[in-house]
């Protein structure tokens, strides 16, 4: 199971400037896992991720993601060891073309996406090639986030609320894309608001409450608890 | 055909030329100053001494160790890009996360600091410094007599501009420095080093800087307070054009060079304040800038 483990996070406490938001987080995902991480607003999901990428103020202590400990790592070093990190705010540039968007991340080892792969993924991307980033639709530039990550070779995927505020149909072809993903063997992690998104993907489901993991769930055990898990989600 | 407005075609080319000599060095040290904003958010005000450094590290090369002009162009910005790299690693790199004011008040201690030890060192007399022989000479265009050496710095800085614009607007490297100058986070998220970039950027815009001093210096006098002379109009210049726009900072600069030069001749009086004449009426109608982005 050990030369399994993508990322293993112990005792993970996250801070920005004098808050502090993670306290004490631990999570295993598996080499080609996908596990959905749960929870209200401000639970601390968003945070996680950041901290998992160095991109929070301070965090204490372990993350270790494919063997490497990355906890004293700049964001940059941790990205190289094969994490593809799509923003909740999606993160499109306005100074950038939807290909320039699509061709700036570098690539980071072999084995990822070609251009015409990530085209072939997501159709409607080519025909919006020369437009300004910020111009194509919410699901356009959803799929934008996802499909420039894909080509750096990154083999840990975090993706943070993917299907915010997308119409149906959007949702169903972000579904069919990471279960394509999921077979070609990608681990990923979903932070999700949309539960019955997640529960359909998710191989194992995090909760989180307060900074904290308050369940670990596995897929098949879901709806024996979806009474438990929709009073955490619960307003 | 002689006269145009009543004034002579040659004087009034003549001024022309000036203010597009002047325009030249406006631009290019407008274009510094609006990458190193866009990316580092740090109002530079050491710029205009860099330049000064850049005109007398020419002049020490030349009268110490008997380097011309032409290996100065060379050698003086790599030699101020490593300046800037020393203070970007030194100073600017801890005040990132603090307010803009911190790097300005940085950067005028810096400027101030400089000015003193080459006023110390060299007097604010001035030293002079001459064009290459190659370059001495004039050219008659028929409407007016022009100084080569002239001509050669317009060229060199527009030539210069040009090649930074296409860098910044064209390739992959200025798809990083555009990306990353409107979300650094993601960037370095994709894997990029965004601490180097910043350093790199910073050091290529000293170097602007220096090599517009190397060009200046032949055509004005070297004094350790020719720095502080111009870095007031070239910022009235980048708000003009619009803070971080690199097209508006080129633009602009060569534009309000023209203008300075054509009031010369039509109301000598105003040729000192038309640049922030403009300035005002440019903020109170478009306070983006002319080629800035209204947010």
């Amino acid at each position: 199971m050990a030369a399994a483990e993508m990322l293993r996070i112990t005792d993970l406490h996250s801070f920005y400037g004098e808050s502090h938001i993670l306290h004490g987080v631990d999570l295993q995902v598996g080499r080609g896992e996908v596990v959905a991480l749960l929870g209200r607003n401000g639970a601390g999901r968003t945070t996680l991720l950041k901290s998992i990428m160095g991109l929070v103020g301070r965090r204490t202590g372990r993350i270790v993601v494919n063997g490497r400990e990355t906890i004293d790592m700049p964001t940059h070093r941790i990205a190289a060891l094969g994490l593809g990190y799509c923003p909740e705010e999606r993160a499109i540039f306005s100074t950038l073309s939807c290909e320039e968007n699509l061709m700036l991340p570098p690539v980071l080892r072999g084995g990822g996406f070609s251009v015409e792969d990530v085209y072939g993924m997501f159709p409607n991307l080519r025909e919006r090639r020369a437009s300004q980033g910020t111009r194509l639709s919410g699901g356009e530039q959803q799929m934008l986030a996802i499909g420039r990550i894909l080509r750096t070779g990154a083999q840990l995927l975090l993706l943070d609320e993917i299907s915010e505020g997308l119409a149906p149909v959007i949702v169903i072809a972000l579904d069919a894309c990471i279960r394509s993903l999921k077979d070609r063997g990608y681990t990923i992690i979903l932070v999700e608001q949309n539960f019955e998104f997640a529960a359909g993907l998710a191989d194992r489901v995090y909760v989180m409450e307060n900074g904290r993991i308050a369940e670990s769930l596995r897929a098949n055990e879901l709806e024996a608890k979806a009474g438990l898990v929709q009073r955490y989600l619960g307003v | 055909m002689s006269e145009i407005f009543g004034i002579p075609v040659p004087v009034l080319a003549g001024q022309l030329m000036l203010g597009l000599v002047n325009g030249s060095f406006y631009a290019m040290l407008s274009l510094g100053l609006a990458v190193i904003f866009g990316l580092l958010n740090v109002i530079n005000f050491s710029h205009g001494t860099m330049y000064m450094m850049g005109a007398y590290a020419a002049w020490m090369l030349m009268n110490w160790l008997g380097v011309g002009y032409w290996w100065s162009l060379a050698i003086v910005p790599v030699v101020m890009a490593l300046v800037g790299i020393a203070v970007e690693r030194l100073f600017l790199r801890w005040i990132y996360h603090l307010d803009h004011l911190y790097g300005l008040l940085l950067t005028i201690g810096f400027a101030w600091v400089m000015e003193g030890v080459y006023r110390d060192q060299f007097g604010s007399g001035g030293q002079s410094y001459p064009a290459p022989d190659s370059l001495a000479g004039v050219t008659d265009l028929g409407f007016m007599i022009l100084p080569d050496y002239r001509g050669w710095v317009v060229l060199a800085s527009l030539g210069t501009c040009f090649a930074t614009w296409y860098l910044i607007e064209r390739t992959r490297l200025g798809a990083y420095l555009r990306a990353a100058t409107e979300n650094p986070r993601i960037v370095q998220a994709f894997g990029i080093n965004v601490p180097l970039m910043l350093t790199l950027t910073y050091g290529f815009g000293i170097a602007l800087a220096g090599l517009a001093g190397v060009l200046a210096a032949p055509v004005i006098q070297v004094t350790p307070l020719m720095g502080s002379n111009v870095i007031i109009v070239v910022f009235a210049v980048v708000v003009i054009g619009g803070l971080g726009s690199i097209l508006g900072a080129i633009v602009s600069g060569i534009a309000l060079g023209l203008l300075e030069g054509l009031t010369k001749v039509l109301y000598p009086e105003a040729s000192s304040t038309v640049v922030f004449v403009v300035m005002a009426l440019v903020l109170l109608f478009k306070p983006a800038g002319l080629f800035g982005k209204e947010e």
